[in-house]
């Protein structure tokens, strides 16, 4: 175990800090290059071509430009609240960072209770938006941060719920050490994935995991606090230059960590499928690979679907979501607890997610079609009707 | 917070808390109003109570311009009333003046003028889907979708006229100037590409679940209660009301076509939506017809006189714009203008539905009701 008041162990935590925020830095500037890139490509366009190749150099464009600009204050704005509001936003997802582990033993550090860690670190997020939302003396942005808290709140429990009952079900040993029954310990969760990802156990999980992740990160069709077409923007509507791109950075920071954290829990992370022996470059991109899977899917939601109505995200919460979840923690503890073999997990857990996605999709296929129907003098002489 | 100085603290039930209905102001620089349109919103939450829309950011006194101006010079300030549309509105003001005049267009001016109609129709259809989406919240797709097929029109009508949006391309008495040689198949390859683009947006909107989900039952209007609000067009054919100029009151060679008239149920926002993208087929199939009729001959009356001058007379045009019934009044006392035009707006009187549709419903859902209005600015400003 780590000695915790050495000063060698504080300042090889406090390098590994560093390391992490510039690594995230990075990495966001080129999530919104490769975001601006597929979508761009998803909408028939070419996105950044013009700096550098291929646009490669967009990013840093973008940056020197946001430093670069004033930083206004709104004259009827909360002085501090409104000027703390965005390190009070980025601070939690950095904390995230703290615990997650991007290969084995690659983090800053390994806590125990790593995944109560995550979801505590980030229900502090919605803090600073209720700042932005209330310091900014703007209707818009007072709006976009109330339904932020509703929504936030709402869905953190799904979120956790989904999470608990992976914590539940992992179980087994490592390297014929002690049996484990359920963990919160991220790298002891990867590691017990070495035979098949959580997902194969728990989909009902998954699904009700990247749809309260979709909501946490404000991504479409749930990106009702910043509704551009309605709120334009939402709670960061005021903000100008550098506290405005903390906005952003936060906003893709978040999704890098959620994406890293889902393939973790779910997707096996470094562990699944090559084992732990193959190397860190390999664990690196195995977890490069599958949170890429998130990101991309996120993207592709963007592009794709509209936004819902506050009600309608709240109703699919509370009337469907939470009954899931609290459905599968429920069956998921009564396996646990007769000893049956994971196959039940699987069982339980995929019926309850194809009857999520039946329901779906029948009530999709039983509503009437068309309203339109076409009249006129000549629809009897066999004029042509899509 | 603060409580901004047109609000006051209204007294909640007993044992609440006391709560303050907001004032929302969206627009005139907004995303969702497409233009220069303002609407103060009275929230009480998320819920609007009041809507009070403000026009006249766009006003440019088309009518006393049309009066201070003479019958040529007039024209191209009549592109920019609808300006998703120029052609159709060119086109009820060229047909005001014939009419006023006794001017008679010949044979295949009036097909040309037919097809161009269209093809704004489907232009101004097309942008409306396009903003729509956007409204709904599907992040720039559709307005790209819309924007491709937009292009393609634009790009015809500028190898025909010399320009995109505002063409100045219709006369008194006819057309500019003929076609381009290559003009039918480029029509064809136009219309095939339309009817792609009508697929996309089909594949892409009417059947997602999230925007039925919004759209379906939002702000439903009857019959009744569309007439007596003046709705015209799409907004009251959803309504189930089969009423459109072209077939009801045929205008230039309109009665030649065969094709029919999308109605709604119920006239929910999902109809008005739906009316339309069923509309823009039917207008490819017009186009189709004009060019399997079109003749060949003059494309402008000979006879016309170099300064038109019109001794008396006073008439009412009625087309049907792309937002509705789009009719011109002129009257004429003598000498080279006119002494009054009036332009009847369909999208200033589909406006006048905003505010009772638009109370007891959500703040986003007041965003896509006023997007499926479809109102265009340059038109309800004038």
């Amino acid at each position: 175990m780590h000695e915790i008041f050495g000063i060698w162990n504080w300042l090889d935590a406090v390098i590994r800090i560093l390391i992490i925020v510039l690594v995230m830095t990075v990495v966001v500037m080129y999530l919104t290059y490769g975001e601006r890139k597929v979508v761009a490509r998803l909408q028939q366009r070419l996105g950044p071509t013009r700096t550098g190749p291929a646009g490669l150099l967009q990013p840093l464009a973008d940056a020197v430009k946001l430093v670069g600009k004033e930083d206004l204050r709104p004259a009827n704005a909360d002085r501090w609240v409104f000027e703390l509001a965005p390190y009070a936003t980025f601070i939690p997802v950095l904390m995230v960072l703290v615990t997650l582990p991007f290969a084995e033993h690659w983090g800053v550090r390994s806590l125990p209770l790593g995944m109560f860690f995550v979801f505590a670190a980030l229900g502090l997020n919605i803090v600073g938006i209720m700042m932005a939302g209330l310091g900014s003396g703007n209707k818009y942005a007072l709006l976009g941060g109330v339904r932020a808290a509703a929504q936030m709140i709402s869905y953190e429990i799904p979120l956790v719920l989904s999470l608990l009952a992976v914590a539940m079900v992992v179980h087994g040993s490592i390297d014929g050490g002690p049996e484990i029954n359920g963990s919160l310990d991220l790298q002891v969760i990867t590691r017990l994935q070495s035979d098949y990802p959580l997902i194969i156990l728990q989909p009902l999980a998954f699904i009700i995991f990247f749809t309260a992740m979709l909501s946490e990160l404000h991504r479409a069709p749930f990106d009702i606090p910043v509704a551009e077409s309605e709120i334009v923007g939402g709670y960061f509507v005021e903000y100008s230059g550098i506290r405005w791109s903390m906005f952003q950075l936060t906003e893709y920071a978040s999704m890098w960590a959620f994406s890293v954290f889902g393939s973790i829990v779910f997707l096996g992370g470094w562990e699944w499928p090559f084992g732990h022996d193959v190397g860190w470059a390999y664990q690196l991109l195995l977890t490069t690979i599958k949170s890429l899977l998130f990101i991309m899917l996120i993207f592709w939601l963007r592009t794709t679907v509209p936004r819902l109505r506050i009600d309608q995200l709240m109703s699919f919460c509370w009337k469907v979501l939470l009954p899931m979840s609290i459905l599968q923690l429920l069956m998921n503890g009564f396996i646990r607890v007769y000893d049956l073999p994971n196959v039940f997990l699987s069982l339980t857990s995929g019926a309850g997610a194809v009857g999520l996605v039946a329901f779906i999709v029948f009530r999709a296929f039983t509503r009437p079609k068309k309203t339109a129907s076409l009249v006129g003098a000549y629809r009897q002489a066999g004029v042509n009707v899509r | 917070m603060t409580v901004w100085p047109d609000e006051s603290v209204v007294p909640g039930h007993a044992g609440g808390f006391d709560t303050v209905d907001m004032t929302i102001n969206i627009g005139p620089q907004h995303p969702a109003t497409h233009g220069v349109f303002r609407m103060a919103l009275t929230v009480d939450g998320e819920v609007v109570m009041d809507c009070e829309p403000y026009i006249g950011y766009l006003h440019r006194g088309l009518e006393k311009l049309s009066e201070a101006n003479d019958y040529r010079q007039a024209m191209g300030f009549w592109d920019r009333t609808d300006y998703l549309a120029g052609m159709c509105c060119e086109g009820a003001y060229c047909m005001a003046v014939e009419k006023l005049a006794g001017i008679d267009v010949p044979e295949r001016a009036e097909y040309i003028r037919v097809m161009m109609m269209e093809l704004s129709r489907i232009n101004s259809h097309f942008m409306f889907l396009g903003a729509f989406g956007a409204d709904v919240g599907s992040f720039g797709t559709s307005f790209i979708y819309a924007w491709r097929e937009r292009e393609r029109i634009y790009d015809f009508f500028e190898e025909v006229s010399g320009d995109r949006m505002f063409p100045t391309y219709f006369r008194p008495g006819g057309v500019a100037f003929d076609l381009p040689e290559n003009y039918e198949s480029r029509i064809r390859w136009l219309i095939s590409s339309i009817r792609q683009g009508i697929d996309d947006f089909d594949g892409l909107l009417t059947g997602n679940e999230i925007f039925v989900e919004r759209c379906r039952n939002l702000a439903p209007m009857t019959v009744e209660r569309a007439v007596n609000l003046g709705l015209s067009g799409p907004v009251l054919r959803a309504t189930g009301l089969d009423w459109d100029v072209r077939k009801a009151e045929p205008y230039s060679i309109y009665d030649r076509f065969k094709f029919a008239i999308p109605v709604g149920v119920q006239g929910d926002v999902f109809d008005r939506y739906h009316v339309r993208i069923s509309e823009m087929f039917q207008s490819t199939l017009i186009v189709e017809q004009c060019l399997d009729q079109i003749t060949e001959g003059l494309v402008l009356n000979p006879n016309l006189p170099k300064n038109l001058r019109i001794e008396k007379g006073e008439c009412y045009v009625r087309t049907e714009g792309t937002k509705g019934e789009y009719s011109v009044y002129a009257l004429a006392k003598g000498g080279n203008k006119p002494y009054r035009m009036k332009l009847r707006s369909p999208s200033f009187c589909n406006l006048s539905a905003l505010r009772e549709m638009v109370i007891g419903s959500y703040v986003a859902d007041a965003i896509i009701i006023l997007g499926s209005l479809d109102i265009v600015l340059g038109e309800v400003d004038k």
